[in-house]
């Protein structure tokens, strides 16, 4: 009744090729951007925006990173967070050998040099696919990691193998560092992925995003109608591992605040990441969002929502429970809708559209 | 199939506002103390029994005297399974729950909440773990760090070596491995074992364990076989621990020269070696057994009317204890910045100068139960750690005696380490907080 597109009628190629096609969805994604901007900084205590809502962004990018390669030009990575990682260290490097330059400049540079990386691992995939390109890319993940730990440069020779995060400005507002108030760190990771998904939506949806679903859908006919593979795929590898590498960069400096960073970017993060574009719906931008909120926030939720509702729950069972809980979640979400909840939303939707007298 | 999915949104609803609000304001007349657990995950094993101490002794308190001086402990357990995400989770709760202290218990968890807690003002005590340089109390006011360091630890091993080896000039051309797990917790001894290689004349051999090889070193002691070092430091922790043992059994490694840091030296650890592990050693700085009068408290308060989360059994070994000794430290700095500010209900504020002026007396320990159990610790203004004393503890093949007197670290040489570590790290995050918190005189 109210999400019916009857009489908004196109009239320009332009409006009929819109990414939201439909006036309610675009008044909806305005509710949604106002409610990030300004209803969760104003309203949102520090536990919600430093626990709930940075990990979600955080997650959201490197998701959708890992869609592009995964889920758009469909080569597997279990890589993901080892490219993470070199982000987290290049903008650790970058910003101890360039303490003037601004953060979020780096931050994004980051990116490039985790995106060079990828592209010499994604090199295999010309010639390897599927679980053969798996393996190759969890060398990636093993060798990455073992240089966090075993290059004393990378992490400037501190005695303890930690990054610490210095505190750096932006505008004379502290954005880094622990002086940082939770709101302005969220601000930021906020800026940076809602412009990088749109970067990313509008290459998905372009000539560049077409070539990724050929070689996706089929890598020979892709060929034969002129796409090249070698380009199109290492293309891939280099978008994919720049949105990682800003995410690994995101998490360090405005989600951790320093640590053990080595350990941090293990291949558990790297399934967690793959978890989260199965779940959330491999070759869609917003089922990155959908399964970066599912694996990151539920396990929260349980843990600290439950007491606070008055459930007795002590911590180490909610740890367990939450195991199992997402391990059973993600065998039903692959019976029941492979596609994941990005296609529920799309059905969803379809259903909206002719209630209340469906066909 | 509408209304199921209307309930299913409205109950993920109600847990995210829940998360977001979960931080109901602590009672008026108790003190909440929220400690990082981690009951589950790689590290279990040794978290447990540290963490059924803890507990038991606040349980204790509050069973057997009403709480400090009247006011009850609201102690509450945070599950972070050793990650340090879920740990930053827990700092980030105990700070809307206005903890007065905030116990990490990895050292991933107290590298990531130091920079907070200088701007939250919440009091960190990692008992003798965490960063070492948070020793200098002038950098680093709000970080406690007794009894001593892990750089005291690397200390007290070259002692030990030396002593067994009939004195400081017999380390010459000795080999010393450092069998350690490969992240900031295992990599903190390398700079003072360097550093003292250097000064006598030994040789440091370095063997990381990755903590996803915790339970597969093989490859590992190949090389200790082919190098042959004199002795082992073992700065293990979780599954690492009893694999080692085991290894340096399987390897035919003299079990007597594998000498563990305080934190490899669980009952489980060793039992793991079977009665071959006999003779293990690990540094330790409380005593194990229940053969004191706090601990027969804790079993008479707490175990015995079922109120405890360990075994029966495991009361008293060597691990619970260590547990026993942290809440004790809790309690004290309770009780001392209760009598310094004259408040029931302090803040985390009061704590930190409660905290910075601990002086635990021979007389204070006797008093509590614990003569015996550990040496006196005085923290002051400048020294937030005490580099109090450690012994070496042996394992008989059923528990862990104590072998020898109790030591003293090399203070001289591993406190100018500390003071130029805390400049350099204070420097290097960039407008660090200048101390601005008076000094408190120790009483």
């Amino acid at each position: 009744m109210f999400y019916r597109e009857a009489g908004q009628f196109k009239s320009t190629y332009q409006a009929d090729m819109a990414v939201f096609p439909i006036r309610q969805d675009r008044i909806g994604l305005a509710i949604i951007l106002a409610i990030a901007f300004v209803v969760i900084p104003y309203f949102g205590d520090d536990f919600f925006i430093t626990s709930v809502m940075i990990p979600f962004l955080v997650f959201s990018l490197a998701a959708i990173g890992l869609n592009i390669l995964t889920g758009y030009t469909g080569l597997i990575s279990l890589g993901t967070a080892a490219f993470m990682g070199v982000g987290a260290y290049a903008c650790y490097k970058l910003t101890t050998m360039f303490p003037n330059v601004n953060i979020i400049v780096l931050i994004l540079a980051s990116g490039l040099f985790s995106a060079a990386i990828g592209v010499l691992f994604g090199l295999p995939s010309l010639r390897i696919k599927g679980f053969y390109l798996a393996v190759a890319t969890l060398a990636a993940q093993f060798f990455l990691q073992w240089a966090f730990v075993r290059v004393p440069w990378l992490f400037n020779y501190n005695a303890s193998g930690a990054i610490e995060v210095p505190q750096r400005l932006l505008f004379g507002i502290p954005v880094t560092g622990a002086s940082a108030a939770p709101e302005t760190r969220y601000f930021v990771c906020l800026v940076l992925v809602v412009g990088l998904t749109w970067f990313a939506s509008n290459l998905v949806h372009g000539k560049i995003g077409r070539s990724w679903m050929a070689v996706r859908d089929m890598d020979i006919a892709a060929e034969l109608m002129g796409i090249k593979l070698l380009n199109a795929k290492l293309l891939a590898f280099a978008v994919s591992s720049f949105y990682a590498g800003v995410a690994g960069a995101m998490m360090i400096f405005l989600w951790y605040g320093g640590g053990e960073a080595a350990d941090v970017f293990g291949i558990r993060l790297s399934f967690n990441i793959l978890f989260m574009v199965i779940i959330g719906g491999l070759g869609s931008l917003i089922g990155s969002f959908f399964g970066a909120a599912f694996l990151s926030i539920l396990p929260t939720a349980m843990k600290f929502g439950l007491p606070a509702l008055g459930v007795p729950m002590a911590g180490a069972t909610a740890e367990h429970v939450t195991f199992m809980l997402i391990g059973g979640l993600i065998i039903l979400f692959l019976i029941v809708e492979p596609h994941g909840l990005a296609r529920l939303w799309q059905i969803g939707k379809q259903k909206l559209r002719t209630w209340p007298f469906p066909y | 199939m509408k209304t199921q999915h209307l309930m299913k949104g409205a109950a993920l609803g109600a847990l995210l506002a829940a998360a977001g609000f979960a931080a109901p304001a602590a009672a008026q007349d108790s003190i909440y103390v929220s400690n990082n657990a981690y009951r589950t995950g790689p590290f279990a094993g040794s978290g447990i029994p540290i963490g059924d101490g803890m507990r038991d002794y606040m349980t204790m308190i509050n069973e057997r005297d009403g709480g400090v001086n009247g006011v009850k402990i609201v102690y509450e357990e945070c599950e972070t399974g050793y990650d340090t995400k879920k740990s930053i989770e827990c700092y980030e709760q105990a700070k809307a729950k206005n903890t007065v202290v905030y116990s990490p218990w990895s050292t991933g968890a107290t590298l990531a909440a130091i920079p907070r807690a200088h701007i939250d003002k919440i009091p960190i005590l990692s008992m003798a773990y965490g960063l070492s340089a948070s020793a200098d109390g002038t950098n680093f006011p709000w970080v406690f760090i007794p009894p001593f360091t892990y750089w005291d630890g690397a200390s007290l091993m070259v002692k030990h070596m030396a002593a067994e080896l009939g004195g400081m000039d017999k380390l010459k051309g000795k080999k010393l491995g450092l069998i350690h797990l490969d992240a900031p917790f295992g990599k903190e001894p390398i700079p003072v074992l360097e550093n003292l290689a250097k000064k006598y004349g030994f040789e440091v051999k370095l063997y990381p364990v990755a903590a996803a090889d915790m339970q597969n070193q093989g490859s590992l002691w190949l090389s200790i076989r082919r190098d042959r070092p004199d002795y082992l430091y073992n700065q293990g922790w979780g599954a690492m621990n009893p694999t080692a043992v085991k290894e340096a059994i399987k390897n035919n490694f003299p079990i007597n020269k594998l000498v563990g840091v305080w934190w490899a030296g669980g009952d489980d650890d060793a039992r793991a070696g079977g009665p071959e592990a006999k003779g293990y050693k690990s540094l330790n700085l409380n005593a194990a057994g229940t053969n004191f009068p706090v601990i027969q408290d804790i079993q008479k308060f707490v175990v015995e009317k079922g109120k405890s989360l360990a075994p029966k059994e495991k009361v008293g070994e060597n691990l619970y204890n260590r547990g026993v000794y942290n809440s004790m430290l809790l309690v004290e700095g309770i009780r001392n910045a209760q009598r310094i500010t004259g408040k029931k209900v302090i803040t985390g504020e009061d704590m930190r100068r409660g905290l910075e002026s601990l002086n635990i007396t021979e007389a204070r320990l006797k008093e509590i139960g614990m003569e015996g159990f550990a040496t006196p610790t005085t923290i002051s203004c400048t020294d937030h750690s005490g580099h109090s004393k450690a012994y070496v503890a042996e394992w008989d093949g059923t528990k862990w005696t104590k072998k020898g007197d109790w030591l003293e670290p090399m203070k001289e040489e591993v406190r100018p380490l500390i003071e130029a570590a805390a400049k350099d790290y204070t420097e290097k995050a960039g407008n660090w907080p200048k101390r601005t918190e008076s000094c408190e005189k120790s009483s």
